[in-house]
This record gives C-alpha cells, structure tokens and sequence, in this order.
C-alpha cells in the first residue's frame, strides 16, 4: 500500500524505547518544626505497579497514621509533624539517582525512603551511603544482601533472597513428598530475569539435594502473555508439582491458563502476585490451596488490625508479602527516631542493634538484615497464611494436594 | 504434538494479528504514526473492564458498544491532534517525524490518565475462562472469541479494501495522497476515517485483550512494540500483511515454546523481525 521508510521504522522503535523516561516533578519546602521525608517513587512506568501495591500505600497509610497522631515522637518527648517531599523517578534508575541527589543536597530532607525494587535500592545504595542516609532497603530481594550490609554500613535488607524462598520451597514440597502425597517429579518454569534466575538457580540445586527430578525446567522472557504452550508440556510431563517463578502478570497469566485447559497438579506455586489481594479475583475465587511466595500471620492481631486500617485508607487490603514489611519498617523508624532522634549515624546504630515492636512481631535485625521471614504462603479460606517456615510462630499446615480448581 | 501447536499457535498469532491491524491502518492511510496505539488499546481494556464490573454488562455487548466509541474518539484526536499537522506538513517525510512526536507525548498524557483514574493495580476480570475443545486440544474459549473477532474483522477489512468503492478510495488516499484529490477524493475525510477506524480496532483489541490477559496502565508499551514488529514485518499499512505476519508471529512463537526452549520465543521473534528488515526492508507484502 505504502512505502515505508527504514528511518521512520527506526525512529518511532526508539522512541517507544526510550518511553519508558523523563518528566520533572513538584518540589516542596521543609520547615523548621516539621521532620522532612522524602521519597522518589515509580508513578509512572513499568515499576509503578509494584510501587502501587507494595511501597507507596504503606508510605501514605503511616505518613497520615503519624500525623494524626500528632507527629513523630522526638527523645525530648516532644512532637513533630512529618512533611513529605515526594518524586516521581518515573521507573528510570537515572531519574532516581538525580532525584536522591536532589532530595540531599537541595531539598535537604530529614530522612529518605527507599524506592521500590531490587535494582532501584541497589542503584541509591552508594548515593545514601555518600550522603550518610540510613537505606531501609525493604522491597529488595538479593542473595548478595550480606556482602551489601556489610558495604554500605547504613543499608538495611529487609527481604531475604532468592535462595531462601527456593530453600522454603524445596522444604514444603519435601515434606509433601516424604508423607507420599506428591510424588518426586517437578515441572518448574522461570521468568528469564533477575529475581527468576536468582530464584532458580537456588532452586536446581535444592531440589535435585531433596531427591526431586525437574522433567521440564524452561524459562520464559519477561513479557511473555500466552502460556498455554508451557503449561501444555507441563501437564504432560507427568510432574505432581508446578512451580513457577514468576512475576504478576505470569503468575496471573498461569493461574488463569491452569484453570482453563484443566491442569490440577496437586502443588501449584507462583511467586510474585500470588499474595496480592486481587488474586482470589483473577482465580475466579479458586484460589484455595494456590501456594505462592511471602505469607503473612493471619491469626496475629496486629496483622489483622493492619490489614483492616490498609484497607479502610487506601481501598484495599495489602499484599501478603512486602506491604507488612514496608510498614514494619516504617515503625522501626518511627521508633528509633524517639529513641536516639535525628542524627543519621545514631539512627543507623539503634536500627541495626534494637529491638522493634512492629505489625509483623518483634523485629531485630542480623547484621543489618531482617532474616526472621516467611518463604511460602498459601491460600487457605480467603486468606493467605503463612506455611514455611513451618516451625515458626504461627505457620499453617500447608494443604496438599491442592483441591482442582 | 503438531496440532497442539498448530492450533496453540493460530489462537495466538490472531490475538496479535488483531492487535496490529489498528496501527497498520492508521500508517497507511491517515500516514501517522501513532505511538500512543498501545495505550488506545489500554483505554478499550479498561473501559470493557468499568463497564463489566460496574454495570454488570457482558463484554461482548460492551464491545459491541465500545467500538463506535472508540471510532469517535480516534474521529476527534484526528481532528483536534493530528489535522493541524498534517495541515503543514508539506512533504511527507515531515508528518512522520511530527506525529511521531506528538503522538509520544499523547502516550504520557492517556497513560497518566489511565494511572490516575484506575490507578496502578493489576487488572482483570474472568469471563468465558474456560476451555473449549479444538481438535482435541484444550483452547480458553476468550481466547478463541479474539480468534473469531480478528478474523471477523481482519477479513471484513481485506474484502472491503480490495472489493468495495470505500476501499478504493481508501487505497488511493494511501497510494499517491497528492493526487487523490484531482480525482474527487477528500483525502481530509478519508485519513480521518483511516485513523478513527484504526483507533477503534485498537480499542476493540484492547477489549478483547481485558477478556484473557492481565493488564495494568503501565503496559501500553508493550502492546505498541508487539503491534510495530508484526506491522513492520506485514509492510506498513498492509493489513494481509498485518494478518500473516500476526499468525506467522504467533506459530512461531508456539513451535519455539514446545520444541525448542521457551526462553527463546522473544529471540526468535526478533531474529525473524531482523532478517526481515535486511532482507525486505519494505515488509513482507509491501510493494518497493
């Protein structure tokens, strides 16, 4: 019909590229009674969905929990009101490093809190050490977290790695295993990215030490919208677990392919997605005995208590993995701040040495990292508890062989 | 085996034939190159999923209705957006580049409408998610109602291009738009209706996306990088084009899935993508 030009081809396929970009955002001014905190967000771009469901829900719910309270408690006993200076990094790491240096140097706020994402903690992690910040580093998933620790001395790790949750896995599958419910065959599938690799590369190990066969073990790239082709060959390996580490759109991508060919192995486990609160939805209500990654205590009251005020301020419940944490974290501050005030260096000392009272528990840390977590959750009646570490407070037994869909 | 992928693999590729037709019509008759399609699809997605949850109406009468809607509003962003630059734009090469960048920036503005009306959650709803049996092979019956829509209107669109007096008109615009007018043809009106009627085959896949997959505002990249590779493979502004190199995509998608290594179907996809731009830099079916 027309000719079509390979520079038109070209330009228009790096702009949509480079889409993924820039835009400047709305300062605000600090003052003198009121304690500053700032943060550069993804509200726009690909990350603005994680940093939607995990990180800046729990940032406003606490912001305005303290607020209404009358403010961060002080040493003195006095009370300050915290006033926020937010950005947008708009999911570009180069966005985000400008915008912590600007935060610093210009807006010269009290405190800073952590982006969302493995990769965007990683990238301020020598910015915050420079400027002398304390880095909660919640949302990040790294097995390398030690070694960070131990780097940037103010940077706490708060989620664990990719080992641990494969580990936690590998354990619970075992247990199923050795009590003859499943049997030792695996199909696990893997986003072909960071967190998917990292995840797989502690599970082969883990399982194959556990006596599991993995008779499909694939990747997939990111992006990828059809998996009816994987989960056909999964169905047919004659595996009695599926395991996937996902992300959302695969977990939910599977979930619903799962349901519509038919396919009921007798464990089914996602990774990211699987705790958010739409995924009983996207399961069409089925999601009984779907195990996935995080979990929190369902039966402790503060648990609940924080679920209904997430709730009742933001719209919806909170993921069961990250948002809990975020909010702990959060507390943690809030309660260091009264105890040794602003003074970055003490901050940093009485985070990493004292003990916290928080919604997810006591919380303190080890070296720098929060290692008391939960691995595997799984959905039991409406809620998603908490199944591994299976000797720890408050784990449920898991339900195995999952019931069909 | 074969079948199963044969037939995993047509379902497919018409989801994403159907996706690429808007686009493609849009570049060869209304010649803009529409960079914010991704996000017009998001628009029909979101609406098929407010109107599914709030009025309880089933998608497909939403779709039914979302289309005339959507040729509306491709009807007035022709009118409002791009007439003015196709107004001064003399040579042709001009409108490329500059639609290419206005187009850029309607992509923030619908996608930070998007953000901040349903906000940056994941959506989805389940309808008709069950399978269907095809030949023996399980196919989620949503997916094959895309499979029938892209065909429907694939089809429809092919005939009435190469069959009906609209078509011609329609193709004399895209051939020589300098010199449709000697003949008669308002070639104003015609770009306009090229690119409404694109932005409502946008809309109506992005509503019968919302049916299978889950979507969040953000994901309006994604849609448009799919549908530039198939419409730059087809030959810009060939919708046969559009239709093989959409099914064409999506079997060898399939076939590298099962018999290869799952992790290679995006490789594959622009392994093909690259040998076609070297070898028919002019797309599959476009003419030199």
């Amino acid at each position: 019909m027309k000719r079509f030009t390979r520079r038109t081809s070209i330009c228009a396929l790096s702009f949509t590229v480079a889409s993924a970009i820039t835009l400047p955002a709305v300062p605000a001014v600090a003052q003198d009674d009121t304690i500053s905190i700032g943060y550069a967000v993804a509200r726009t771009g690909p990350n603005a969905t994680g940093a939607g469901i995990t990180t800046i829900p729990n940032y406003e719910l606490w912001v305005d929990t303290v607020n209404k309270s009358g403010g961060l408690t002080m040493p003195d006993g006095s009370r300050r009101m915290i006033e926020v200076v937010e950005y947008d990094n708009r999911s570009s790491n180069e966005d985000l490093v400008r915008t912590i240096e600007r935060l610093a140097s210009q807006d010269e706020v009290d405190l800073i809190l952590p982006p969302w994402g493995t990769g965007a903690n990683l990238a301020i992690a020598p910015l915050m050490a420079r400027f002398g910040y304390p880095q909660l580093a919640v949302t990040a998933v790294t097995d390398k977290a030690p070694e960070f620790a131990a780097r940037w001395d103010r940077s706490f790790w708060m989620l664990g790695g990719g080992h641990d949750y494969a580990a936690g896995l590998v354990d619970v599958l075992s247990t199923a295993r050795d009590a003859g419910t499943i049997n030792d065959k695996v199909a696990v599938v893997s986003v072909a990215d960071g967190f998917g690799i990292d995840l797989i590369s502690g599970a082969r190990p883990a399982f194959e030490e556990a006596g599991f066969e993995l008779v499909y073990d694939e990747s997939y790239p990111l992006g990828t919208s059809d998996f009816a082709a994987i989960m056909s060959e999964a169905q047919g390996s004659g595996a009695d677990s599926f395991v996937a580490f996902s992300y959302p759109p695969g977990s939910f991508g599977m979930t619903k392919t799962a349901q519509s060919m038919g396919y009921n192995p007798k464990a089914f486990y996602i990774s990211v997605g699987g705790a958010f609160p739409i995924y009983p939805g996207i399961a069409d209500g089925k999601a009984e005995g779907v195990m996935a990654i995080g979990g929190v205590n369902a039966d402790s009251p503060a648990i609940q208590e924080y679920f209904a005020r997430h709730t009742e301020f933001v719209g919806n419940p909170p993921d069961s993995w990250a948002s809990a944490i975020t909010y702990a974290s959060l507390e943690m501050l809030a309660q260091a701040i009264e105890r040794v005030g602003l003074d970055h260096e003490a901050l940093a000392t009485e985070i990493s040495t004292g003990t916290f009272d928080t919604v997810i528990g006591e919380v303190k840390l080890e070296d720098n990292q929060l290692r008391d977590l939960w691995w595997v959750g799984q959905w039991q009646g409406g809620a998603f508890r908490a199944i591994n570490p299976a000797d720890a407070e408050g784990a449920s037994t898991p339900i195995i062989p999952k019931p069909e869909w | 085996m074969i079948l199963t992928t044969l037939i995993l693999g047509l379902v497919l590729g018409s989801t994403y034939a159907l996706l690429a037709l808007g686009l493609t019509l849009q570049y060869g008759i209304a010649r803009i190159m529409n960079l914010a399609y991704g996000e017009l699809t998001l628009v029909g997605a979101f609406v098929l999923v407010a109107v599914f949850q709030q009025l309880g109406l089933s998608p497909l009468i939403a779709m039914i209705l979302i289309a005339p809607a959507g040729y509306a509003l491709g009807w007035f962003l022709y009118q409002g957006m791009m007439r003015p630059l196709v107004k001064r734009s003399g040579a042709r090469g001009r409108l490329e580049v500059d639609s290419i960048l206005a187009t850029f920036g309607l992509l923030f503005l619908i996608q930070g409408i998007l953000l901040m009306l349903f906000g940056a959650n994941f959506t989805s709803i389940s309808y008709l998610d069950r399978g269907v049996n095809v030949l023996g092979v399980s196919v989620a019956l949503n997916r094959l109602i895309a499979f029938g829509i892209c065909v429907v209107a694939g089809g429809a669109l092919v005939l009435a291009l190469a069959k009906t007096r609209w078509g011609l008109i329609m193709r004399a615009v895209a051939l020589t738009p300098g010199s449709a007018p000697l003949v008669g043809i308002d070639v104003n009106k015609v770009a306009r209706q090229g690119f409404a009627l694109g932005t409502a085959l946008a809309v109506v896949a992005g509503a019968s996306i919302a049916m299978y997959q889950t979507f969040s505002a953000t994901d309006g990249v994604v849609f448009t990088m799919k549908a530039l590779v198939i419409v730059i493979m087809g030959g810009v502004g060939n919708v046969k084009g559009a239709l093989v190199a959409g099914i064409a995509l999506g079997l060898l998608e399939t076939f590298v899935a099962t018999a290869i290594d799952p992790g290679l179907t995006l490789a594959a996809t622009f392994a093909i993508f690259l040998v076609v731009l070297l070898w028919r830099p002019q797309g599959l079916f476009g003419a030199r």
